[in-house]
């Protein structure tokens, strides 16, 4: 550890270089990282959701609505404890290019099911339930759009057309990291008066008195609907999730190759870099090995000096990826909620570092250690 | 450029292992871009193919996608006696009102994993009005059976899609007459019926969709007005070509944002190794270049120099990645266009403009890489240099 | 006839902040067509001498000419030009670029001028000639000897026929048989093509190569 102020001095002589090196590790770090993140993020999605919840959709196809007369014969099947429903809204805020989550759902019954993953002020639920026209949003949704509560936002209907003026009544936080914070939900009263003829539900949500009944009921309840018009899919709310993320197709498998492909040209312009480096240092070499500094410790600073390089780089970029998309509350839009940098991904990103080090550095520091002085000083680049 | 490009080239493969690494970082970079922006265009064509400027799409007001819109027969028969429609060779108005419902298909993977489809009811009007359709195996389904025709890229990832086979889904079991091929377009995604058959098992006695041809390209405006000024039909008219267009933003969006977003942070990379390499270079020839200074050689021409030199590894390096992802083209890739909510096939596509752009970029790089080096180089007083 | 004349040449150079007198108040003059030695110790000012007559470096005060131009006055961009046309420049070491042939590296200068390129190669031929390196001429510089390496130096400096030649310590890394070549080159090119030559050299053995001598000692001509 003496050496290092040596190994430093070598790195602060070329500043330019060590900091352009330093920092195309840190940027190609960061990349990979992000990447990786979109990985773990959709698989973590496949594998978030409560237990003791399920989802029963339409067998036909998720956008088929499910006849209202099924919460009944729902609540009726054994291990069912509780039931809600929701209708997905997607309206349009001003411009197509908002997007954002909306649905209506049966709001106090919705509210009660979820009420582990958010908090909402009970004056502030009191108001929404109270209130036909009332909606609440995620606060990340509040200030994205500068919105406040009590005011009148706007949707245009898609699926159920027309203009929808709804109040904001409440304001939420997710407490679990799957929650979207991105999203508006409002009265399932609302839509079903505006077109009483045809508006159902669009999936039922249950709760199970014990999460190890989930099989039993998706059977009971799969079979039970079966030969109807109406027949159903029941999952857990984890298969659910899952169901949209392989809706992504070959996402995955494309943000990995790209991330080799990053990984790959970080490990050349480093190793470049350090390579240059000890070319022009050849002449030092000779002029340290005939102070009598000894080939196993020139080894060493030169692997030093690479692994400094990789260390910063590392830092900065997996450090930058872990801090910032968590400061700026990103979620794709939506798509990816509880985007996150892993302790998995951070590992790897470190590993990758520290054969980067040993890459770049093993060829010259090998050359320097095999020098000798006298050839060393006798050459010119 | 008064110096000779040869000194440029020849200096280069003097420093092999350091040059080639420097044009193996630009050809990862061109690559990858090539790559992003060929999935980004084989999606938009996918799309664009899908829709003429001289078709007509009619949805319900409001509706963003075919699959919320709902339009009654009554409507639809409104609509279809538009004075607008072109006639078919047989004298009846060119239009096809349509069924338009994803449902949940079974995988090709096996697993019970199911993929949403669309499955899109038609009159054998709608081989007229929609463009390009044309069956490719086994035959057109039969009126008034329980057929069913695929089309060509969603085929291959489905279940019991063969032709000759049955395939489920609303229910009940449809038989494989045939499969379709439609130009590329997102149409090869999708399962087509005869509307009869579907409707009673899918949302009852509605379409979601009314498509004509117009009599000129020029008619929309008169026909858009029509439709959306009638009060009892409230509805949207939209051109074909830019409605399906308009379909892909979403995902449009996103593939250009990553895009732009990883190549732009590999291609700083990329040039920060280009300027280490560079004046590198620099630094090790600094006897040439007083040489060159000496001789009368403007610094400007050094300048130029270094910037060639950089310009033409860079310039090599955006070949190779062009020729590493050229082989790209083609392979056939699917993902879910969020909106119309179901999975759409389609293949990257590389076209001669993206290799341009590629290359261009892959110079930009090795300019912006090269240029303070070469300003460098050209800077340097002669008599220090001497010493 | 005078071509270059030196007339109260003063530099000084500022190196951290040290300021070291090299020329003070010098007055000079070099005959057209004479083969002048500058001799003197290391520190003496010779190789700064060179490159003000060169154009390379700026006096602080004073005035250099060669023939008509003011050396000492024009702009470096006006130098650039001037050079090309009328100094032929030969470094001790490292004179060549060692990725073009010794053909390439002779005709660099004429790339500057809008012959073409059929008459830059028989310029270039002719100076390979008159140094006696034709047989040499797709030969890479690492495939020369140091001697030959010199005279295709030379050959550059004479190929764009240049009003004065300048030679900085042309032989100091070469064996006694090579330098003699040299030296001998340089006498006929002063002799038979009447070509006026200025060497720097510490090597006296050198010095007698020429027709003058002048001894230079911290700035100040010596006896």
């Amino acid at each position: 550890m003496k050496y290092f102020p040596l190994v430093w001095a070598n790195l602060t002589r070329h500043k330019r270089r060590t900091v352009l090196t330093t920092l195309s590790v840190a940027l190609a770090l960061f990349l990979f990282a992000s990447l990786r993140s979109v990985v773990t993020t959709l698989r973590a999605g496949a594998e978030v959701g409560s237990e003791s919840r399920m989802i029963v959709q339409s067998a036909k196809a998720i956008v088929f609505f499910l006849p209202m007369n099924y919460r009944e014969r729902l609540l009726a099947v054994p291990g069912v404890k509780a039931v809600t429903w929701a209708d997905w809204f997607g309206g349009v805020y001003q411009d197509p290019k908002n997007f954002f989550a909306s649905f209506a759902a049966d709001a106090e019954s919705y509210l009660d099911m979820y009420r582990t993953d958010f908090t909402l002020p009970a004056d502030q639920r009191a108001a929404f339930i109270q209130e036909r026209t009332a909606c609440i949003v995620g606060q990340h949704l509040l200030e994205k759009y500068g919105w406040h509560l009590g005011q009148n936002v706007t949707l245009q209907g898609t699926i159920f057309q027309g203009d929808w003026t709804l109040t904001i009544r409440g304001v939420y936080h997710a407490t679990t990291p799957a929650f979207s914070e991105d999203a508006l939900m409002f009265h399932y009263e609302m839509v079903y008066e505006r077109y009483p003829r045809w508006v159902q539900p669009g999936w039922y949500v249950l709760e199970l008195t014990n999460p190890s009944l989930a099989p039993q009921v998706a059977a009971a309840i799969d079979s039970e609907f079966k030969n109807s018009s109406d027949p159903t899919k029941t999952g857990t709310e984890r298969a659910f999730n899952a169901g949209f993320v392989t809706m992504w197709g070959n996402v995955s498998f494309l943000m990995n190759t790209i991330g080799m492909a990053v990984v790959f040209a970080i490990l050349l312009v480093a190793a470049n870099s350090m390579m240059l480096s000890a070319r022009e240092r050849t002449n030092e070499v000779g002029v340290l090995k005939t102070v009598g500094f000894g080939d196993r410790l020139l080894f060493g600073l030169v692997m030093a000096e690479a692994g400094t390089i990789a260390l910063m780089g590392a830092v900065l970029g997996l450090g930058g990826a872990k801090l910032l998309y968590p400061a700026i509350h990103f979620s794709a839009m939506g798509f990816l909620p509880g985007f996150a940098v892993t302790a998995g991904t951070l590992a790897l990103g470190f590993a990758i570092a520290v054969a980067l080090a040993l890459a770049s550095g093993l060829v010259p520091a090998w050359n320097a250690a095999r020098l000798s002085a006298v050839q060393a000083l006798r050459h010119v680049e | 450029m008064k110096i000779p490009l040869v000194y440029n080239v020849r200096s280069l493969a003097r420093r092999p292992v350091s040059s080639a690494m420097t044009a193996l970082g630009v050809a990862l970079v061109v690559g990858v871009f090539i790559a992003m922006l060929a999935l980004a265009n084989g999606f938009k064509m996918a799309l664009v193919r899908t829709g003429s400027p001289g078709n007509v799409l009619v949805l319900r007001k409001g509706a963003d996608s075919e699959l919320s819109s709902g339009i009654s027969r009554d409507n639809a028969a409104i609509i279809g006696a538009l004075p607008e429609i072109a006639t078919g060779g047989d004298g009846q108005p060119l239009v096809s009102p349509e069924v338009f419902v994803p449902m949940n298909l079974e995988s090709a993977a096996g697993g019970g994993e199911a993929q949403l489809v669309v499955t899109r009811g038609v009159t054998t009007r709608a081989f007229e009005v929609r463009q390009g359709v044309r069956i490719v195996h086994g035959r057109m389904f039969a009126p008034g059976r329980d057929e069913v025709i695929i089309g060509v890229a969603i085929a291959p990832r489905l279940a019991h899609s063969d032709v000759g086979d049955t395939i489920h889904f609303a229910g009940r079991g449809w038989l494989v007459a045939g499969h379709f091929a439609a130009g590329g377009s997102s149409f090869e995604s999708e399962i087509w019926g005869e509307n009869e058959q579907l409707m009673p098992v899918l949302r009852g006695q509605v379409f979601q969709v009314v498509s004509f041809r117009l009599k000129s390209a020029g008619a929309f405006d008169a026909a858009k007005r029509t439709l959306e000024d009638d009060p009892r039909l409230q509805v949207d008219a939209h051109r074909e070509s830019e409605f399906y267009a308009s379909q892909s933003l979403v995902l449009r969006t996103i593939l250009n944002f990553l895009a732009v977003f990883i190549t732009g942070i590999m291609a700083v990379g990329a040039v920060f190794g280009a300027v280490n390499t560079m004046y590198a270079a620099v630094a090790s020839r600094t006897g040439e270049i007083a040489v060159l200074l000496t001789l009368g050689f403007r610094p400007r021409s050094v300048l130029a120099s270094f910037l060639a030199e950089a310009a033409f590894l860079a310039l090599v390096g955006g070949a190779l990645g062009c020729l590493v992802a050229l082989p790209i083209n083609g392979i056939v890739t699917s993902t879910t266009n969020w909106s119309s909510f179901s999975m759409i096939a389609f293949s990257f596509l590389v076209t001669p403009r993206i290799l341009i752009e590629g290359i261009v970029f892959s110079v930009v790089m090795g300019l912006v890489g090269g240029f303070f080096p070469a300003r460098r180089a050209s800077r340097m007083p002669v008599v220090q240099a001497i010493r | 006839m005078s071509l270059v004349t030196i007339h109260g040449l003063s530099k000084i150079f500022q190196r951290d902040s040290q300021p070291i007198t090299v020329f003070d108040g010098l007055d000079l003059e070099f005959a057209q067509g004479s083969f002048t030695a500058l001799m003197g110790p290391s520190g003496s000012g010779k190789s700064t001498l060179l490159n003000l007559v060169a154009g390379l470096d700026r006096p602080t005060s004073g005035t250099v000419s060669v023939g008509d131009a003011e050396v000492s006055a024009m702009s470096p961009g006006a130098l650039a030009v001037w050079r090309a046309r009328h100094v032929g420049f030969v470094f001790q070491s490292y004179n060549l670029l060692p990725v073009l042939t010794a053909f390439q590296n002779v005709e660099l200068p004429l790339l500057l001028t809008r012959l073409s390129k059929a008459e830059r190669r028989d310029h270039v031929v002719t100076a390979l000639g008159v140094v006696g390196l034709t047989d040499r001429a797709e030969h890479f510089p690492r495939q020369l000897s140091g001697g030959q390496e010199q005279r295709a130096a030379i050959a550059r400096a004479i190929v764009s026929d240049p009003t004065i030649i300048l030679l900085d310590e042309p032989t100091g890394q070469l064996d006694a048989k090579s330098a003699a070549e040299i030296l001998e080159l340089l006498q006929r090119l002063n002799r038979e093509h009447h070509k006026t030559i200025i060497m720097v050299t510490h090597d006296p053995h050198a010095a007698q190569a020429a027709g003058t001598v002048l001894h230079l000692d911290k700035g100040v001509l010596t006896a």
